[in-house]
């Protein structure tokens, strides 16, 4: 892999970022021009206090004036107050990430273990009952909608069963600590986290599934299987290994949605991540907490995407010299 | 008594199709392979020849009949395989696609000798396969992938990565086909150069009886799923007696002094082989009237026939009742 090659990915990677900060900026001034007025509705201000609230919120001077000050801002990783706290939001985003990469980041990892090994046998075996089964099971299951499959399991198993929490990350009268408490927030995060590993796992198990069927015509299958291979070793060793390359770069851009990936999720089931952030915002509307937050999701997928991009070389020798 | 290295006895392999029909893709096939020779299975596509081929291979297996090696009939069960597979190889018609793209040349060609247990000096074994594939200095293409060789080198790598095995067999299916025309000729050398040096026996699978012409010692015509004329290459194709043969060689650029045969339609599908001789529906002599005046036309219509020695030759021999009438 040439340095030109790397410079040439993450250069890339910095200029659709800038495009995303200029559209970031445009967008939410199209939506609202006045939230002094939104927010204070009803109440009334001097023309004094008007002034100083818009100035606190950056809204004074020209849009050209507000665009560089934006930007400047931006660069400093200042991404303004919220309206609704009064408090920075990149504390905000900060404080409610690490919810949020638990539990979209576990149920990527074992959506993506159970999708891989479902694709693989389903592809292997084509057109058997089995491949049937797991087919239109991924069907089924991605395009079912998250937020209805989580109410749905919501209902049945805490709600009537009563086997788990209804919402939240953890038990606020318990005061347990340590382990006790991770093992709180792990029971909270179980229907949440099924909910997401569920509705992610049809994806990966017909991409897998394609891509084995991609390479299961190829002659070297066969002629590993006429130097006498098992048939599990050619799929292991020849298939598997070349049909994982498409993968790759679903699987990193995947991950590259863990941060925005559960907003409905988060909000049926009170997870106290950044998907729940972004519904609250919404309601105000929280301008920039919402243009934060729309930053950050943009900066996540496009950082994934480049790692996708600079894999695959490593990963494909066919690539790597061209 | 001729040293039989491996022959199909009564050979048939079938295919589910659509709508439940049958395809007959080898339907009663008796070929035997004498040790140290080339024999060349000519045939158009979708005659069976590639199944064949495969069968013999152990990759699929047959309805019924069997594929005896060294006079034993070879079984399915995952050990014999094993070592059944290290004593016959194959060769690709696309080495492209015959070699994994995240496989370096080394690892191509070792990997026979991985799964075959014959870990012993194995960097020497791949070394010496390689230069007798004219792969030299072996060292060199060692850590090369598949796309950075040319088509004839590819090829090169696939016959190292058989021949590394030592087998007693290789079963080329369309060796040149995908080549360019420059380097058929070298490939075509390198496998002559294996029979005589290393005393493999190769049987070659090609659509092309020009190639045939070129290497062969002996010769097999199939058509659907049948062979119908077989005998030592100099004799079939200096005298071919059936029609079928007739008519593919007609077709051969070197050979200038037969009239053309340009036979009709293609080869009729596998599901719905005819009854009578095979080939009557697509037959020069049925179409032309020349059976009708043989008056055997009603044979060729109606009754199937089995290879039979031509003239007292054992060595030669057709499925024609125009031949054997």
């Amino acid at each position: 892999m040439s340095v030109r090659f790397v410079v040439g990915k993450v250069l890339g990677a910095f200029a659709t970022l800038a495009f995303v900060l200029v559209f970031n900026f445009f967008l939410f001034r199209v939506v609202e021009s006045n939230p002094v007025a939104t927010l204070y509705r009803g109440r009334n201000l001097t023309d004094a206090q008007r002034d100083e609230l818009t100035r606190q919120f950056g809204l004074d001077g020209s849009k050209l004036e507000q665009f560089v000050r934006y930007v400047e801002q931006t660069l400093q990783l200042n991404l303004g107050r919220s309206y609704a706290t009064n408090r920075p939001v990149i504390e905000e985003i900060w404080a409610a990430a690490p919810q949020t990469i638990a539990l979209v980041g576990v149920a990527t990892v074992i959506s993506m273990v159970i999708g891989i090994l479902m694709g693989i046998s389903a592809g292997w075996r084509r057109g058997t009952t089995q491949d049937r089964v797991l087919t239109s099971t991924s069907m089924a299951t991605w395009s079912t909608p998250d937020f209805w499959l989580g109410m749905i399991l919501l209902t049945v198993f805490a709600v009537q069963l009563g086997l788990f929490p209804t919402g939240g990350i953890e038990d606020p009268t318990s005061g347990a600590t340590g382990f006790a408490k991770l093992l709180d927030q792990a029971w909270h995060m179980a229907l949440p986290c099924l909910t997401l590993a569920i509705a992610y796992v049809g994806e990966f198990a017909l991409v897998m599934r394609s891509s084995i069927l991609d390479v299961m015509r190829e002659d070297y299958l066969t002629l590993a299987r006429a130097k006498g291979l098992r048939d599990a070793q050619v799929r292991d060793r020849h298939a598997v290994r070349n049909a994982l390359l498409p993968s790759t770069a679903l699987i990193a851009i995947n991950f590259g949605f863990v941060l925005s990936g559960a907003i409905a999720v988060e909000t049926v089931f009170s997870w106290p991540g950044l998907g729940l952030l972004t519904t609250e915002a919404l309601r105000g509307p929280d301008l920039p907490m919402l243009q934060g937050l729309f930053l950050v999701f943009s900066a996540s997928v496009i950082f994934f995407n480049l790692v996708a991009d600079l894999l695959y070389p490593l990963l494909d020798p066919r690539v790597r010299y061209s | 008594m001729t040293d039989v290295l491996l022959e199909t006895r009564g050979l048939h392999v079938r295919f589910a199709a659509r709508r439940g029909a049958v395809a007959r893709a080898v339907d009663g096939v008796d070929l035997a392979i004498v040790r140290g020779e080339v024999l060349a299975l000519v045939g158009e596509s979708g005659c069976g020849k590639t199944t064949l081929a495969r069968t013999i291979l152990g990759l699929e297996r047959p309805a019924a009949g069997e594929v005896r090696f060294e006079g034993e009939p070879i079984r399915y069960d995952a050990s014999y395989l094993r070592r059944y597979r290290g004593r016959v190889q194959m060769v690709f018609q696309d080495p492209m696609g015959a070699l994994n793209p995240r496989q370096t040349v080394y690892e191509a060609v070792a990997e026979g000798l991985r799964i075959q247990k014959r870990g012993d000096d194995e960097a020497e074994r791949v070394a010496h396969a390689l230069s007798r594939a004219g792969l030299r200095p072996p060292e060199r293409f060692f850590e090369l992938y598949p796309y950075e060789l040319s088509g004839g080198q590819r090829q090169r790598v696939v016959i190292a990565g058989a021949m590394v095995l030592e087998p007693s067999l290789l079963v080329a299916d369309e060796p040149v086909s995908s080549l360019d025309a420059s380097v058929r000729g070298e490939i075509l050398q390198l496998m002559l150069s294996l029979v005589r040096e290393a005393g493999v026996t190769i049987l070659v699978v090609t659509h092309d009886l020009g190639l045939a012409w070129n290497i062969a010692d002996r010769i097999a015509v199939m058509y659907l799923g049948r062979i119908v004329e077989e005998g030592p290459a100099e004799e079939l194709l200096s005298s071919p007696r059936h029609p079928y043969t007739r008519a593919l060689l007609s077709v051969v650029p070197e050979v200038e002094e037969m009239e053309q045969v340009i036979l009709r339609g293609e080869a009729p599908d596998p599901t719905r082989i005819p009854a009578g001789c095979r080939f009557h529906e697509r037959c020069p002599l049925v179409d032309s009237g020349e059976a009708a005046r043989l008056g055997i036309e009603e044979r060729c219509r109606g009754e199937d026939l089995a290879l039979a020695p031509v003239g007292g030759l054992d060595a030669h021999s057709v499925a024609c009742h125009a031949v054997s009438r």
